[in-house]
This record gives C-alpha cells, sequence and structure tokens, in this order.
C-alpha cells in the first residue's frame, strides 16, 4: 500500500493550460484554438504568449474541428479547447471524420468533463465523451488524474502523432502526483499494490480510489490501484501485471434455484 | 496548359468515365459529377498548380482543393486518373471492396490527392479555412480551393466557415459552390430556398463571382481565373457556379434522378452515344 499525501488542490484545465504554453516554447508549430472559452479552458496563458499562434473561433465548435484539421495538415499541431461536451458529442460527426477517419494530429482539450461541473446542470455534464472518443479509429484518450499529470499529459499529447483527447474536469482537485514525470502514453500506471482487490481509475476518480484503498486496508482488505492510460495498451510500469489464484469457495450455501437440476450455473 | 478545345475533349472523356464507372459499381452519384465535370478539367489541368506525380499530405508549395460534397467521386476520380495521380484502370475499381476508390473519399488506403475524407456534409469549407490558415502561417503564397453543392449550404456548419473566413480575412480561399438547383429529395428552391446567394455571401464579407453557365468551358476558365485575381485582397472568394446536374446527356439533364442514381447496362450505350471517346475508355 503506497501512501499518497495531498500537496495541494488545483485544476486540472490549469495543468493542461501550463503544458500547453510548454508545448509552445518546445514547439512553434503548436497552435491553440478556442471557441469563445480560453479562459475558461485555460488557454488564456498561451494566447497572451502567442498571439499570432492563437485562433479565436467564435462559439462555433464544428468549424472549428474542421480549421484544426485543415491547420494540421501544413504541418501545425493544433490544440482545441472547450467544454468537453461541445468538443465532443456536439462534435462528433466532425471528430470522426476529419480528424479520427482521416488521422488527423488534432489534439482535443475537453475541459469542465463529467459531473466536475455539478452547479450548470445535466447540459453540462458530459458523462458520454470517453465512450464517444474511444470507439474512433486512430483516437487516444487520456485522462490524467491531477494537475501535474494533466501538465505532463498534454506534453506527451504535443509530441505523440495522431488524434488525441484529453479529458479535464473543473473543480479543484488534490494534486498528489509528482512534478514533472514524464507521461507516457499507453502504460497503465500502478500506483498502490494490493493483493485482494484491484480498484481502476481514471481522472478525478483516482485520487478517491486511493482514499478507498486507504480505508479497505484498515479493515483489512488490501487493494492494488491502476490508473489506465489509453484504451489499445495495458502495460504497467515494470513488471506485468500478475494474475493472483483465485481464491478457492466451499460449496454454495444456498438452496438450488427453483426447477434446476441442482448446479449452480449463475445466479445474482 | 491545355487548349480550350482540348479541356473539352477531357471533360466529354471524364463524362464517359463517371457513366461506366457508375454503371460498372450499380451505384454512384452520376448528376452531380456530370455537371461538374468542366469545372474540374478546367481546375485540375489549368488552373491549379500542384504536381500529381509528387503528391504530398501537407500540399507545401501547391494550391489545394477540398471537394466538401464527398458524394462526387466520379467525377473526382476521373479527373485525378486523368491528370495523372494514379493509373485511369484503377477507375475499373470504383465503389468494389478493398479499393481505394471508396464510394465518398478517403484517406486510409493512402490515395494520393485525397487530403481529407468527406461525405458527411458541410465540412470541407471548414477544413479549408484551417488550410488556408496554416498556408498564411508558413508562408506559402499558394492557393486553397473548396468545392460545395448548393444542397449542402443547407448545413449550418458552412455559415459558421463563412463567418469565420469574411471575418478573419481569409483571402488565399476561393470556395465554389455547384449552383444547379438540385438536391435528393427535390430542387433546392423546393427544400430550402437559397435566396439571394450572392448577396448572403457578399454579407459574410465575400467576394463573389458569378459563372452564369459552368458548362461552357471558357466560362468556367475566366471566372475562375477572375476569382484568382480577386484573392489576397483581404476578403476570401466565392464562385457561384451556374451548372445543369447531369450535363452532357440529354435524357440525365436538368433533374435530380441521376443525383443518387444510376443508368442501367442497357441505357449506358445510349448516353455514351452521345459522349464520343475522346482518350481512350479505361
Amino acid at each position: 500500500m503506497t501512501h499518497y499525501e495531498k500537496q495541494s488542490s488545483k485544476e486540472l484545465r490549469a495543468g493542461m493550460g501550463e503544458g500547453l504554453v510548454e508545448a509552445g516554447r518546445k514547439n512553434e508549430n503548436v497552435v491553440a484554438l478556442s471557441a469563445d472559452v480560453k479562459g475558461s479552458v485555460k488557454m488564456d496563458g498561451f494566447a497572451k504568449e502567442f498571439l499570432e499562434r492563437f485562433i479565436q473561433c467564435g462559439i462555433a465548435e464544428a468549424n472549428m474541428v474542421g480549421i484544426a484539421a485543415g491547420l494540421s495538415l501544413c504541418g501545425k499541431v493544433p490544440f482545441i479547447g472547450g467544454f468537453a461536451e461541445f468538443v465532443t458529442g456536439r462534435v462528433y460527426d466532425q471528430i470522426r471524420q476529419v480528424v479520427c477517419y482521416s488521422n488527423k494530429n488534432v489534439k482535443i482539450c475537453g475541459s469542465h468533463a463529467g459531473i466536475s461541473l455539478g452547479e450548470d446542470g445535466a447540459t453540462h455534464q458530459t458523462m458520454e465523451d470517453i465512450a464517444l472518443m474511444k470507439v474512433l479509429p486512430n483516437m487516444t484518450v487520456l485522462v490524467p488524474a491531477d494537475f501535474n499529470q494533466a501538465k505532463a499529459a498534454t506534453l506527451a499529447a504535443a509530441e505523440h502523432v495522431g488524434p488525441v483527447y484529453l479529458r479535464l474536469g473543473r473543480s479543484k482537485m488534490p494534486c498528489f502526483l509528482p512534478e514533472g514525470e514524464k507521461f507516457e502514453i499507453g502504460k497503465a500506471q500502478l500506483l498502490s499494490e494490493g493483493t485482494d482487490v484491484t480498484l481502476f481509475a481514471c481522472g478525478h476518480l483516482v485520487w478517491e480510489a486511493l482514499q478507498a484503498a486507504e480505508m479497505l486496508e484498515k479493515v483489512g482488505i488490501s487493494c492494488e490501484v491502476i490508473c489506465p492510460q489509453d484504451r489499445r495498451r495495458r502495460h504497467l510500469r515494470g513488471a506485468p501485471l500478475q494474475r493472483r489464484p483465485r481464491r478457492q469457495r466451499g460449496p454454495d450455501p444456498r438452496p438450488p434455484l427453483p426447477h434446476s437440476d441442482g448446479v449452480r450455473r449463475c445466479r445474482r | 496548359m491545355k487548349t480550350t478545345a482540348e479541356l473539352q475533349q477531357i471533360a466529354t472523356q471524364v463524362r464517359r468515365d463517371i457513366l461506366r464507372m457508375t454503371t460498372n459499381a450499380k451505384s454512384g452519384h452520376p448528376g452531380g459529377s456530370l455537371g461538374t465535370a468542366d469545372w474540374f478539367v478546367a481546375m485540375n489541368f489549368n488552373l491549379m498548380d500542384f504536381d500529381p506525380k509528387n503528391f504530398t499530405m501537407s500540399g507545401e508549395g501547391e494550391d489545394m482543393l477540398f471537394v466538401s460534397q464527398g458524394h462526387i467521386t466520379p467525377v473526382i476520380y476521373s479527373t485525378m486518373a486523368r491528370r495523372g495521380y494514379f493509373p485511369v484502370s484503377e477507375l475499373n475499381t470504383f465503389r468494389k471492396f478493398g479499393t481505394r476508390l471508396q464510394g465518398h473519399p478517403s484517406t486510409e488506403h493512402g490515395l494520393p490527392g485525397i487530403r481529407m475524407a468527406s461525405g458527411s456534409l458541410g465540412q470541407g469549407m471548414s477544413v479549408g479555412v484551417g488550410a488556408a490558415l496554416g498556408k498564411k502561417m508558413t508562408g506559402d503564397k499558394h492557393l486553397v480551393y473548396t468545392m460545395h453543392g448548393d444542397g449542402e449550404l443547407e448545413e449550418g456548419q458552412i455559415w459558421e466557415a463563412a463567418m469565420f473566413a469574411g471575418a478573419k480575412h481569409v483571402d488565399n480561399l476561393i470556395a465554389t459552390v455547384d449552383y444547379n438547383n438540385q438536391q435528393i429529395d427535390a430542387t433546392v428552391d423546393e427544400v430550402m430556398t437559397l435566396g439571394d446567394l450572392k448577396a448572403k455571401f457578399e454579407s459574410f464579407l465575400w467576394k463573389v463571382v458569378v459563372i452564369d453557365n459552368g458548362n461552357d468551358m471558357q466560362q468556367v476558365l475566366d471566372g475562375m481565373a477572375k476569382a484568382k485575381q480577386m484573392s489576397g485582397q483581404g476578403s476570401p472568394v466565392c464562385v457561384l457556379l451556374k451548372t445543369k446536374m447531369g450535363f452532357g446527356v440529354d435524357f440525365m439533364q436538368d433533374t435530380n434522378k441521376y443525383h443518387g442514381s444510376v443508368l442501367s447496362a442497357d441505357d449506358l450505350p445510349k448516353a455514351l452515344a452521345q459522349l464520343p471517346e475522346t482518350l481512350g475508355d479505361f
């Protein structure tokens, strides 16, 4: 069991914003586009430092996706920013056709994802975005767990060639992962080792999973906590995931199902 | 550079290709393809600057074209093949299993000349705007062209892109509208009239060129040359290309019947009889 300390509370979207500025300094082809929410999605730092590389698209997300795809043809690395629902669900067909199906180097930064936008109500609480994005061809889905990882994931997205969806929340969340740690796309992180139960979590829920693991540890249940990154390959840092032998069960104490032959096949 | 007469000959052969490809595949969109054949031939052979033998996805140092109404692949593929992007014999594979010539353009098979998938309508102008901005950022003086159906203008994204291009002075973009007043269900006027389309684009801060007969090769050449001259002056340029859907075959013309349906094997010879073979069939 690894114990994680909450170092501070920060917004993951701000981690993306810092990472984007750093990516912009490293690579002059990085450009940013926003649909009238550059402050909300923390692209204002990039816009201030690289004014000529920031494109204000107005409230027109579909057009923004197409512009990004066109820019990518010319060697640019466009990051588009918006509320997660409006840069995924609203423009699913555009992403499918000109980003994923055409395999263009476009990075989609969806902020305010999930129920982290609680106060704004259901229209803004996208619960479907990961599912929508992960079924698209060529798409890599990254769901960082804290500010530091969001920044590292942004830098990794800038270096990765191909479509990326970077999912970010709005609210301040505990910052618990080390600063400056390289983000490796396609590698799951084994955050805590355990022998009884495995908890898989991504995004804001990683911290919650670690808290749950600590609580369960106190009652004698040993939890492993894994943070997967990208759907396609599930490797673990260091040793590959070891399968534990199944616990031996005794005979089923419950009576057989009615009209059954006495053999328990499936019941809930 | 080809003479107008040579371009007309190529366009006739392209029309033969369109009909033979679609009847061979038993599906496809011959109507809009026939109507825009003259424009595609003029663009590919005389007006656009590019090298079909050295295709690059980036289009650096050359003009780029994005066809937004991806369903007119018969004319796209035929002109590309006739221009030298790939062997003319490959037109035989149109819409067949495993082909690079899918019913709507796609990039995953690496067909030279195709930079973006299209088919879901209304997206090509946005892509063209992005490529035009990219060319400005990289100092490439070449132009970006887009092609749209008039029915396609019913898609809202077109007007998002048009608003952006006008407001942001994307003056290295020339968007052509195939203005034939036909779409699948009925005429465009019946489905959703466009009103004064020239005034619409002008109100979006575009300059507009009208080509009254988009099936007259000389008018196409002159109109597009004028559009090129008007580029680079602070505004995107729209070309309203008035064509006849199905042009070239009398019984296919001025109807939406052949928008998405093809000639039977029995009717094909009757149509081909009106279009003499000029360059050799595939």
